[in-house]
């Protein structure tokens, strides 16, 4: 009984938190691998790209709110979300159109397209406190709980309870079916499959008549959509606010880079890897370990190895580990 | 050269024009504020204009700056020490002492199973005895007096010397960071620095034995020789001078503070641009600027890159430090919150690009560009905002515009970096 | 006689300000092989880099089947019926074979099936490791990957550079027979050589660049018979 509590506990604070956790970092991590893919740079403007899609989302969200239309037991923000990354998409391709394409064009180092994106983070950063502010929005509503931690116990006569938030289970749900759907897209599709060959061999995709405006353009509305769909995930399991997702660049980079850079399949585990890291060193193993261990060895203090606060040095700490010993990430990704 | 001082020009009437239609007291505060900048993004450009090191942690080195302004002025906490002090430097020495046995391990230890075993047991066991000795110490320092103190303290010197000591506190710090990262692809390194600085903010939100984490330190002490407001109020001389300029007493011990810091700032200033000048025309800078150029030709030539980096980002990052120490003392105080990338990291790096990267004076005047409207912006876009949303009727979109209108300055910084990156590259002063 | 299928004629041009082509002819008629060899720096590649389009041209022009092409980009020039293979990063390796065959054929909006099993007839090893990523693949099995990747535009003319660099000499006597029967299915080959003496056995015509000038032109048998070629250029 008690091995069954610690493993509720566990799974309760540890592995559903860290579940979906995990599945926004991948998401984020996908689309900042996939513009390194193609475009050879790394995106600073990722995570305000994330949240300039999650502004709009909300937007529309609290109109649809207002209108009475909700989508019952799921979030509204699920129906604004393809409005957002309309938005997004459109607002990405200007930014191209206007400021990338030019650079590109240029063959500048990627350097220099860092500092530009730089640019193109304050920017939108900019647009996105005008817009909506610096303060913490709220926009989840749909069901609370797919399952609560009193519905639980009442069901297994344990005394742990689990609850998985319907954000949570939302989560989940989405981001498997946005990874299906990309990776059917790359692999099946010939769009998708030209644009992993302008990844792979530039010069030869230009002889072989792939049209590089197109994968680049195709490349920005899936990093678009991707952005978007991790910032309203994130927003909805916990909350909106500008400045928390220019943070997450730092464990999305960390994911993307853990996984190998330019490698798919890659920033899907090192999103994992990073949440789990991040959740597991800073959790306080104190009730866990209760049930567990004899009552003589109960532990006294939280048995937490860091302090919430420092969940970025997680990120960060597993970053330089890989970028010291494995350059090229665990799925080997490019360097160039 | 009339071309530079035209623009010097250019931007000094800003500050004139902020003078005599807002206040002297504004100009004097926005012109200190872009002075400091202007020490810090001498830092960046040593590192990127002399030697092409992409260093985002900017916000990092300014906070360790800031931070020994608190170590180095405010008066130690006897009680504190007493219960705590052994421990909390015992930890700390434990903790140094694991890194660096396992460092050892690895360089001598043959690569295998058997190393990886021994670093893990080192590890784990430096970091278990660690939180050992640690812990409680801190504890028993935290628990003392926790709405004053609840810190160590400091050592209770003179806060000028927490400039230059700010300075090596930063160039400690960018020692252990150089020696990890600094072999890394820049936009690795970018990377790597953001989160560093991001991790030195939460040591310094969250470690309350420290410098009180968020809970700030008020630190009434002032480097010497910068007075009091309320002293010059009741100095019958000041009074009179001021009187005889037409400033009131308040306004106008406000005014000579800010001066007398400003010409504190400005002898720093110099003294970096003097000595970063010499270096950059010396055949130390001659090299740091072939290895920018063609890194793999200097490799090729003997030249010791990664030691050559090593040197520059240390000395950056200490001007950084000084910098971040010369505004802590002004503000008087030392809140971590306050440190965000945005405003100490890339409102740096928009400084020296717009100013013009690897040209000293460029950095000079891109900081006070730069200052001047990160600051105004923010005062002037309500007004500016009020103004354009004119024609819109009263409610609260037009309320929320004017509102936010303060963030635009956000907004106009990205445009200009992204103007200046487009169609003058090489800034507004290139380097020569 | 009427004009070649392909030729780059009298062509002078550089990269730069300095020439490397100093009014070069190269030409290769239908279903013929026409290989390239010279000295090193003599510029082989280069000269077939412009009858490629990917070298500006100062004077000279380049006809495609009586067709003047001088002033079409490589992609067009694809589009026009010649495939190039290039020394180095030919493939894509982190696709799989099929997949580098597919992105061969990705101008061609028609069902290239039958083209792809005609691939795979010339080299059967790859309908073996179709699925394989092609970078996995040995050295000599990637310039088949490369020369299948060109060969799916259906061209009817294949250029290839050097493409038995670096493989054993089996893979090599194993390439020109593929590259033999290609030539007997009517498709053109122009190729640079570095083992000249192996290239010329089965050139219909060869051409010696020296310094980026036509040095010597005949046909391939000639040209191995030609005691000046034979010591300058064969060492011996």
């Amino acid at each position: 009984m008690d091995f069954l509590n610690a493993l509720v506990a566990f799974l309760n604070f540890v592995f559903v938190p860290g579940l979906a956790y995990g599945a926004q970092l991948a998401l984020g991590a996908l689309g900042v691998t996939l513009i390194y893919g193609i475009l050879r740079f790394s995106n600073f403007a990722h995570g305000d790209t994330m949240a300039f899609g999650t502004m709009v989302t909300i937007f529309v969200t609290w109109f649809f709110q207002s209108i009475g239309l909700t989508a019952g037991f799921l979030p509204t923000a699920l129906l604004a979300l393809p409005f957002g990354i309309l938005a997004t998409a459109v607002m990405v391709l200007a930014t191209d159109k206007v400021i990338y394409q030019f650079y590109r064009r240029q063959k500048a180092t990627p350097t220099i397209l860092v500092i530009v994106s730089m640019g193109v983070m304050f920017v939108m950063n900019g647009l996105v406190r005008l817009f909506i502010g610096v303060d913490d929005q709220n926009f989840a509503d749909g069901g609370r709980f797919l399952i609560s931690a009193g519905e639980f116990k009442a069901a297994t006569g344990l005394a742990e309870g689990l609850s998985i938030k319907g954000s949570q289970a939302v989560t989940v749900a989405t981001a498997a079916l946005t990874v299906a759907l990309l990776f059917w897209f790359l692999q099946k599709t010939r769009t998708g499959k030209s644009m992993r060959a302008f990844a792979d061999n530039e010069d030869l995709a230009l002889l072989s008549g792939i049209n590089p405006d197109r994968v680049v353009q195709v490349t920005w509305i899936i990093a678009a959509t991707l952005a978007t769909i991790a910032g309203v995930l994130y927003g909805l399991d916990k909350s909106f606010r500008p400045f928390t997702y220019f943070q997450l660049l730092l464990p999305i980079f960390a994911a993307a880079i853990v996984g190998g850079l330019g490698s798919p399949l890659g920033a899907i585990a090192g999103g994992f890897i990073i949440a789990f890291s991040e959740v597991m060193l800073t959790y306080a193993w104190k009730k866990v370990a209760t049930y567990v261990l004899p009552d003589s060895m109960a532990p006294d203090s939280l048995l937490q190895l860091m302090g919430t606060d420092y969940k970025f040095a997680v990120s960060f700490a597993i970053l330089i580990l890989v970028l010291l010993f494995l350059p090229t990430g665990l799925f080997k990704g490019k360097s160039y | 050269m009339s071309k530079n001082l035209k623009l010097f020009l250019g931007v000094a009437l800003l500050f004139v024009a902020t003078g005599f239609l807002m206040s002297w007291n504004q100009a004097l505060f926005v012109l200190n504020f872009a002075m400091v900048s202007a020490i810090m993004a001498l830092g960046v450009n040593i590192q990127w204009g002399y030697a092409g090191l992409f260093n985002t942690g900017v916000m990092g080195f300014a906070a360790l700056g800031g931070l020994s302004v608190a170590l180095v002025a405010t008066p130690p906490v006897r009680e504190a020490w007493s219960v705590g002090g052994g421990g909390i430097l015992g930890g700390l020495l434990i903790g140094l002492a694991t890194i660096a046995l396992a460092v050892t391990l690895w360089k001598r230890m043959a690569k295998g199973r058997k190393r990886s075993l021994t670093m893990l047991v080192v590890l784990v066991g430096g970091f278990i005895l660690f939180r050992w000795v640690f812990d409680p110490a801190v504890t028993a320092v935290e628990a003392i007096n926790p709405s004053i103190t609840g810190n160590l303290g400091g050592f209770g010197l003179p806060v000028l010397l927490a400039w230059p000591l700010g300075g090596l506190l930063a160039a400690g710090a960018a020692w252990a960071i150089g020696k990890t990262a600094l072999g890394l692809r820049s936009d690795y390194l970018a990377i790597a620095t953001l989160g560093i600085a991001e991790i030195i903010i939460a040591v310094m939100k969250n470690e309350d034995w420290l410098a009180r984490g968020v809970k700030m330190m008020n630190m009434a002490q002032r480097p010497w020789p910068v007075p009091y407001e309320v002293n010059l109020q009741r100095n019958e001389t000041f009074l009179s001078l001021a009187n005889s300029m037409g400033f009131d007493p308040v306004t106008g011990s406000s005014i000579f503070v800010k001066l007398v810091y400003l010409v504190m700032i400005l002898i720093v200033l110099a003294l970096v641009i003097w000595l970063s000048e010499r270096a950059l025309n010396s055949p130390w800078g001659r090299m740091m600027r072939a290895i920018r150029d063609n890194e793999d030709a200097a490799r090729a030539m003997g030249k010791d890159v990664t030691r050559r980096h090593l040197q520059v980002f240390i000395l950056g990052s200490a001007v950084i430090g000084i910098a971040g120490a010369i505004l802590t003392s002004m503000d008087g105080i030392l809140n971590p919150g306050t440190y965000q990338p945005l405003r100490f990291t890339f409102l740096i790096w928009v400084m020296v690009i717009v100013g013009g990267s690897g040209n000293n004076w460029g950095a000079v005047l891109g900081a006070m560009l730069i200052g001047w409207l990160w600051l105004m912006v923010e005062a002037l876009g309500p007004q500016v905002m009020s103004l354009v949303t004119a024609g819109l009727s009263e409610g609260p979109l037009k309320a929320h515009l004017v509102d936010s209108a303060q963030h635009m300055r956000l907004l106009t910084l990205g445009v200009i970096l992204l103007l200046v990156l487009r169609f003058s590259p090489k800034g507004l002063l290139p380097e020569k | 006689m009427a004009d070649p299928f392909l030729i780059g004629d009298a062509m002078t041009g550089g990269y730069g300000a300095a020439d490397i082509l100093h009014s070069c002819t190269i030409a290769v008629e239908k279903g013929e092989i026409a290989v390239i060899v010279g000295p090193n720096g003599a510029g082989k590649s280069t000269a077939m880099k412009a009858v490629f389009g990917m070298l500006k041209l100062r004077e000279g022009r380049v006809m495609l089947d009586g067709e003047d092409i001088t002033k079409l980009t490589p992609q067009a020039r694809v589009a026009k019926g010649m495939g190039f293979v290039p020394q180095t990063h030919n493939i894509f390796p982190s696709m799989t074979v099929e997949e580098n065959l597919e992105m061969g054929a990705f101008i061609r909006r028609d069902d290239f099936q039958d083209t792809m099993t005609q691939i795979y007839d010339l080299f059967p090893i790859l309908k073996d490791k179709r699925n394989q990523a092609a970078g996995e693949l040995s050295g000599g099995q990637r310039q088949q990957v490369a020369v299948g990747r060109a060969l799916m535009t259906r061209p009817k003319v294949l250029m290839l550079d050097e493409p038995t660099a670096g493989v054993s000499p089996i893979v090599m006597d194993e390439l020109f027979d593929r590259i033999i029967e290609i030539a007997r299915t009517g498709i053109s080959i122009l190729m640079v050589e570095q083992n000249a003496r192996q290239a010329l056995e089965i050139a219909d015509k060869g051409y010696v660049l020296v310094q980026g000038a036509n040095r010597f032109t005949d046909t391939g048998k000639a040209l191995m018979a030609d005691p000046e070629v034979r010591r300058s250029f064969l060492g011996g």
